[in-house]
C-alpha cells in the first residue's frame, strides 16, 4: 500500500514480506512528514492565491490592505483572452496523449517482451529526446513544418510536443507490460478467447494503471510546454503557458497569480484522478 | 514464420521509431545542416563552419554556457541530496501514509511557470520571507533583502528547480525501496550488520540507480530548461536555452544560423555530460544499467 501513486510501476502484484522486526512509525513522524510538506508546497500556492485576491498589498504588511476578486473577474472576462487559451491547450494535450499512448502501446509491448538484437539500440533512441534538450530538434522540425504548411498550427504544435512525450509513455509502459506475463494472454487465448476479448479482460486491465501514469504524463508535459509551442506555434497557436508568461512579464501580479491557478487546476485535476483510479485499482 | 514475428516486431515499434526518426533525429539533422551553411531564407548553400567559430569568438556565449553549467548542476547535486534523503527519511511513512504519499505528488504536477510564480511572491524583495524578515526586525527595506529573484547567482532559478525535482526523485527512489522491499536489510541485520553497514553497503546501492537515473534527468532537463530561467533569471548573462530562443526569433533571420548552432551545440554538450556521467557512476558504483525498465 505504500507505493507512491504515481508510480509507473504500481501495477505490480504486492509481495508479502516477512520482516524480523518491525519498527512501527509513530503518528507523530506521519504528521510531522505531512506539516513539512505541506509547508514547502502549500505555502507558494497559498500566497499565491492571496496575491490573486489582492487589491492592494503594500510593504511590509503582511497581510493585504485590500481585498478584491478583480483579478479573477479580468481573467475570466473575454478581453483576457485566456478561456481560448485554457480550450487550446486542453485541446492540443488531449490529442498528444492520445497520440502518445497509441504509438507507445505497441512499442512498449515489443519491448518489454521480445528479446531481439536491436533492442538496446530502439530503447537508447527512445532516450535520446529525454536526455537532449529539445531546443535544436525544434528549430529543425520548425524548418520542416514551414515547408508542409504544420508552422501556426494547433496539429503542428501538437506533433511537436510528441518528441517528448513518446518517450516517456513508451519506457512507461514497457515497464507495465514487462511485469505482466505474455503467458497470461497465451493461457486466454488457448482458452479461446478472441484477441479482442484477450485484450479487454486480461491485457488492458493488468496495465490500466501503468497505462493511466503514462497518459498523464503525456499531458502534464505537453500542458507545460512553453517553448516548443512558441517556436512551431509562431504565437498564433496560443496555450495557456503564453498567456500567463504574457501577464507575467505584463507586471499585473493579481493577474499573473490568478492565471497561474487556471492553468495549474487541470493539472492537478489530472495528477488527482489518476492517484484515485491508482488506489481504486490496488 | 520468424520473418512473420520480425515483420509484426518492426511493425508495432514502427510509429514510436517514426516520431523519434523523424520529429526528434530529423529535426536534429535539419538543425544540424542549418547551422552547417544551408540556411534557405538567406540564401546560404554552402558548407561552413563560421556559426561555430563566431559562437566561439561570442563572450557572452561563455557567460551562458558556464552560468548553465553551475546552475544546473547546482540545482542536480541539490535536489538529488535532498530527494534521496527524503526517500530515505519518509521510507517507513510514506509505506503507510496515503497522505504524505499524495503530497509529495503535488510538486509534479504544478507546472514550472507556476511554480515559479509562487515562488516569486514568497522570495521577491517584497515578497513573504522579507516581510517576515522586517516583522522581526532584521531589515529595514525590501532593498535590505538579498536578492534571490533576477540576482546574479541564480538562487531563485536554482530553488525553484529543487522544489520540483527534489521530490520527483525522492519519488522515484521511494517506488524504487517500495518495489525492492526490506528483505535485504533484514538479511544483513540477521547476519550481524550494524545500522551504518546496513545504510552503506545495502540500502544505499539499493536506491543509487534510481538516483542516478533521476538525477540525469533532472539535469538533462535543467540544461535544456527554459521558461523559468525566462522568469527568473537575469538578461545576462542568461542561461544557454533562453540566449538561443532570443536569437532564433530576431528580427534580423542572418542571426537564426548562430541560434541554431548554439541550441545543436547544447545538445552536444548536454548528450557528452549524460555519457561522462553514466561512464563515471559506472566506474563508481558498478552501475551497469542505471536505467529501470
Amino acid at each position: 500500500m505504500g507505493v507512491p501513486a504515481i508510480d509507473p510501476r504500481a501495477d505490480r502484484p504486492r509481495k508479502t514480506v516477512y520482516t524480523v522486526k518491525k519498527q512501527t512509525p509513530t503518528k507523530v513522524s506521519e504528521a510531522l512528514a505531512i506539516i513539512a510538506i505541506t509547508g514547502l508546497t502549500a505555502t507558494p500556492l497559498a500566497l499565491l492565491a492571496a496575491r490573486s485576491l489582492a487589491q492592494s498589498w503594500y510593504w511590509p504588511s503582511l497581510t493585504p490592505q485590500v481585498w478584491s476578486v478583480r483579478a479573477w473577474k479580468y481573467v475570466f472576462s473575454p478581453t483576457a483572452e485566456v478561456l481560448p487559451a485554457l480550450a487550446t491547450s486542453l485541446s492540443v494535450a488531449m490529442v498528444v496523449t492520445l497520440f502518445a499512448v497509441i504509438v507507445a502501446l505497441p512499442a512498449a509491448r515489443v519491448l518489454a517482451w521480445e528479446e531481439f538484437r536491436a533492442k538496446r539500440a530502439v530503447i537508447f533512441a527512445l532516450l535520446l529526446p529525454v536526455l537532449t534538450p529539445p531546443l535544436a530538434s525544434t528549430m529543425g522540425v520548425h524548418a520542416l513544418f514551414l515547408r508542409y504548411g504544420l508552422t501556426d498550427t494547433m496539429m503542428g504544435v501538437a506533433l511537436s510536443h510528441l518528441t517528448l512525450t513518446v518517450p516517456y509513455a513508451t519506457l512507461m509502459l514497457t515497464g507495465s507490460f514487462s511485469r505482466l506475463d505474455p503467458d497470461y494472454e497465451a493461457q486466454a487465448r488457448s482458452l479461446g478467447a478472441k484477441t479482442i476479448d484477450v485484450w479487454r479482460s486480461v491485457t488492458f486491465p493488468a496495465i490500466a494503471p501503468g497505462l493511466a501514469v503514462a497518459a498523464s504524463f503525456a499531458f502534464l508535459i505537453s500542458w507545460s510546454q512553453y517553448l516548443t509551442t512558441l517556436l512551431i506555434g509562431g504565437a498564433r497557436v496560443v496555450t495557456l503557458p503564453l498567456t500567463l508568461v504574457a501577464f507575467q512579464r505584463g507586471g499585473d501580479e493579481a493577474i499573473a497569480a490568478a492565471l497561474s491557478f487556471v492553468y495549474l487546476a487541470p493539472a492537478a485535476a489530472v495528477a488527482f484522478s489518476v492517484a484515485r483510479f491508482l488506489k481504486e485499482n490496488r | 514464420m520468424l520473418l512473420n514475428f520480425t515483420v509484426r516486431r518492426w511493425l508495432m515499434l514502427a510509429p514510436a521509431l517514426a516520431v523519434i526518426g523523424v520529429l526528434f533525429a530529423g529535426g536534429l539533422a535539419l538543425a544540424a545542416a542549418q547551422s552547417l551553411g544551408y540556411f534557405a531564407p538567406t540564401g546560404e548553400n554552402a558548407l561552413t563552419l563560421r556559426h561555430y567559430v563566431s559562437l566561439g569568438d561570442d563572450s557572452e556565449i561563455y557567460a551562458s554556457l558556464w552560468l548553465t553549467l553551475k546552475l544546473a548542476a547546482a540545482a542536480t547535486v541539490i535536489s538529488a541530496a535532498a530527494g534521496s534523503a527524503l526517500a530515505l527519511g519518509l521510507r517507513e511513512v510514506a509505506r503507510r501514509s496515503r497522505p504524505v504519499n499524495l503530497l509529495l505528488q503535488i510538486p509534479l504536477s504544478v507546472p514550472h511557470l507556476a511554480m515559479a510564480g509562487a515562488l516569486i511572491t514568497v522570495i521577491a524583495p517584497s515578497g513573504l520571507l522579507a516581510r517576515g524578515a522586517y516583522a522581526l526586525g532584521f531589515i529595514q527595506q525590501p532593498a535590505d533583502f538579498p536578492a534571490l529573484i533576477n540576482d546574479r547567482y541564480g538562487a531563485g532559478i536554482v530553488l525553484s528547480y529543487i522544489l520540483k525535482e527534489a521530490p520527483f526523485i525522492a519519488l522515484m527512489t521511494l517506488a524504487l525501496l517500495a518495489r525492492l522491499g526490506d528483505e535485504y536489510e533484514q538479511a544483513a541485520r540477521v547476519l550481524g550488520a550494524s545500522a551504518w553497514q546496513r545504510f552503506r553497503h545495502v540500502t544505499l546501492p539499493l536506491v543509487a540507480p534510481a538516483v542516478v537515473s533521476s538525477s540525469l534527468m533532472v539535469f538533462a532537463f535543467i540544461f535544456g530548461a527554459f521558461e523559468v530561467p525566462f522568469i527568473l533569471g537575469r538578461p545576462f548573462p542568461a542561461m544557454l536555452s533562453v540566449v538561443a530562443q532570443q536569437r532564433y526569433l530576431d528580427v534580423n533571420l542572418a542571426v537564426r544560423p548562430g541560434a541554431i548552432a548554439l541550441a545543436v551545440m547544447s545538445a552536444l554538450v548536454t548528450a557528452a555530460l549524460a555519457w561522462a556521467y553514466l561512464r563515471l557512476t559506472r566506474a563508481l558504483i558498478g552501475l551497469e544499467r542505471p536505467f529501470i525498465l
